[in-house]
């Protein structure tokens, strides 16, 4: 938590516009009620920098990627599966066809500003059905099926949108750029978007986080406790899903967050759901945030996209990670 | 407290496995579930303990039938000792026997009585306590069944389902098991139905056998009635030689190789 707020202080403090740190705290000070007016120490250009552009995506950027890790924690939870990210059910491919579509048809404005956003999040979620139809036989869905089942919607999906950027010219980058993922260029209307579907999962999760802990010994043994296993797979897949569709209809695909920051907070707290959820909120949020800190800064004041940046960091952060507990545990067993 | 299957039919892939098996089970008694390979006594068990419903038929816990239990409520009266024991996960042993409270929890996780006392007890009964601190990857196979023991210990069930316990254990993990298995199931008067490979085992601890053949019931009733050598040669096409045990005088089945 504390980390979290400091990453948000230090982000906040850096950009492109050339602010101090000083300028940037003065004016958030001056928003506060009860302050004298801002405007006469700076200019409004100053004042809509800081409160408009950079606040909201700071908002944006915890939000997104505390939306990923808990998606990703909870994939990885019903489907015991390290691989298993909020991607795994294709969720990402079925809302870039949405959106490649609506770029490629020049629809972007079609239901105001908020035509990708819509688009991308109903066919996620449409993904998501399908998945679930296609995986599941007498009620029962196994898990084999369910990552098959993803894993081949996804490249059917991917393919679709292979074919929607060969086929568009003029408009090629703007469906790479949609699908590399960016928080560029959003508002505080996409913050307010976000917050239910955290508000909403988060219980939800932590609800079902001890049922996850007893998934790790296996469905036979969770059930034999008393766990309702088919509904507890079916309420976390759909809750995840969510999460993920509202993330990603707002950034693009923004891969790695959902993957390597459950698996970052496992090596950390060990294999408890209780403090797993929670935490990946928490790291999701801090990762995705000097993530697209670095997107915005590195090459200034060009942007990097954001999935390459999360890659790119999050990769070797693991390796070396991961190699530090093999490390660790070897030395232990001797 | 009675576990009933009436009429209870399993269709495995389309293959009949089991067909019209009925039988009851009592309460302070030790069930063995005997028969050759691929007879479907583990699709037995799944039935008996409500994980897997039958195609036909059902199963009835003091005349409820399983079907219409809620999940928490069976698993504070029935708890399964699974084939396989328990994967290598990174909980600690302490963690792992805890999960056995979790049929008594609420919604938020807490219980009416203090669970520690009883964790306690289930480790130090099997002789975990320098263990409990360990995670489950670092244990060996024979303490790791230990530890799922000391977890159906924990759920405080009346009534133990144990599917094939014995099997990749050595001689001694496997007296040792069935032994405490036995303390408990007499302490607590129990009823324990195990699926066991071993017919000198089953006849050992034992108070009743039920043998599958052919998707049926081939013999039920005492070792002494259900061990002899005209039953198993039909069930396994072995030949056999029954002896007395010189200690408790149980029946014993000596293997004779085939006519070369």
């Amino acid at each position: 938590m504390l980390l979290l707020a400091v990453s948000m202080i230090a982000s906040l403090s850096i950009g492109s516009a050339g602010l101090s740190f000083a300028d940037v705290w003065g004016i958030l000070i001056h928003q506060l009620p009860g302050m004298p007016d801002a405007a006469d120490k700076w200019t409004a250009g100053e004042i809509a920098i800081v409160t408009q552009v950079r606040l909201s995506r700071v908002w944006l950027d915890v939000l997104v990627g505390a939306c990923l890790a808990l998606a990703g924690a909870g994939f990885q939870g019903v489907l015991r599966n390290p691989l298993a990210d909020p991607y795994t059910l294709g969720v990402a491919s079925g809302s870039s066809v949405g959106a490649a579509f609506i770029i490629l048809t020049g629809m972007q404005l079609a239901l105001g500003l908020w035509t990708i956003p819509i688009v991308a999040f109903s066919t996620g979620i449409l993904t998501l059905l399908a998945v679930i139809w296609l995986s599941r036989s007498n009620g029962v869905m196994q898990i084999e099926t369910i990552i098959l089942s993803g894993v081949i919607i996804q490249s059917f999906l991917g393919a679709f949108v292979s074919l929607m950027v060969s086929m568009s010219q003029g408009v090629v980058n703007q469906i790479l750029f949609w699908i590399m993922g960016s928080l560029a260029m959003r508002s505080w209307e996409h913050v307010y978007m976000m917050i239910p579907f955290i508000v909403v999962a988060l219980p939800i999760l932590l609800y079902f986080s001890p049922s996850l802990n007893l998934f790790t010994l296996g469905e036979r043994h969770a059930s034999h406790l008393g766990v309702k296993v088919e509904r507890t797979k079916l309420i976390v897949m759909i809750v995840s899903t969510l999460l993920t569709a509202a993330a990603v209809s707002v950034s693009g695909v923004i891969g790695f967050v959902g993957l390597v920051v459950p698996h970052l907070i496992r090596l950390l707290v060990g294999p408890d759901y209780r403090l797993i959820i929670p935490l990946a909120g928490i790291g999701g949020g801090i990762f995705m945030l000097w993530a697209d800190t670095l997107a915005r800064t590195v090459l200034s004041p060009k942007e990097l996209p954001l999935g390459v940046v999360t890659a790119l960091i999050g990769a070797p952060f693991f390796a070396f990670l991961l190699h530090r507990r093999m490390k660790v545990e070897g030395g232990a067993k001797h | 407290m009675s576990l009933v299957a009436q009429q209870v039919d399993a269709v495995l892939q389309g293959v009949s496995v089991l067909n019209s098996i009925s039988v009851s089970f009592e309460r302070n008694r030790f069930y063995g579930i005997i028969g050759p390979n691929g007879v479907g006594k583990s699709t037995l068990l799944h039935i008996l303990s409500g994980s897997d419903a039958p195609s036909a038929g059902g199963v009835t816990l003091d005349g409820v039938p399983l079907s219409h239990m809620p999940g928490k409520i069976l698993a504070r009266k029935l708890a399964v000792l699974q084939q396989g024991g328990l994967p290598p996960v990174g909980f600690t042993v302490r963690e792992v026997v805890a999960m056995g409270r979790y049929p008594h929890q609420n919604w938020l996780g807490g219980e009416g009585e203090d669970p520690e006392a009883i964790i306690d007890e289930a480790i130090h009964t099997m002789e975990l306590a320098e263990l409990q601190s360990r995670k489950l990857h670092q244990l060996s196979g024979g303490e790791r069944q230990r530890v799922a023991l000391a977890k159906l210990m924990a759920q405080q069930p009346e009534i133990l389902l144990l599917d094939e316990p014995t099997t990749y254990l050595d001689i001694g993990y496997q007296i040792e098991l069935l032994d405490t298995v036995k303390a408990w199931q007499k302490q607590r008067s129990l009823l324990v139905v195990a699926v066991l490979h071993d017919l000198n085992l089953a006849s050992l601890y034992c108070d009743k056998l039920i043998a599958l053949h052919r998707g049926g019931i081939a013999a039920e009733g005492t070792p002494d009635e259900v061990l002899n050598p005209a039953v198993i040669e039909r069930l396994y096409g072995a030949k056999t030689t029954l002896v007395k045990h010189p200690a408790t005088g149980v029946p014993q089945l000596i293997l004779q190789p085939g006519e070369s």
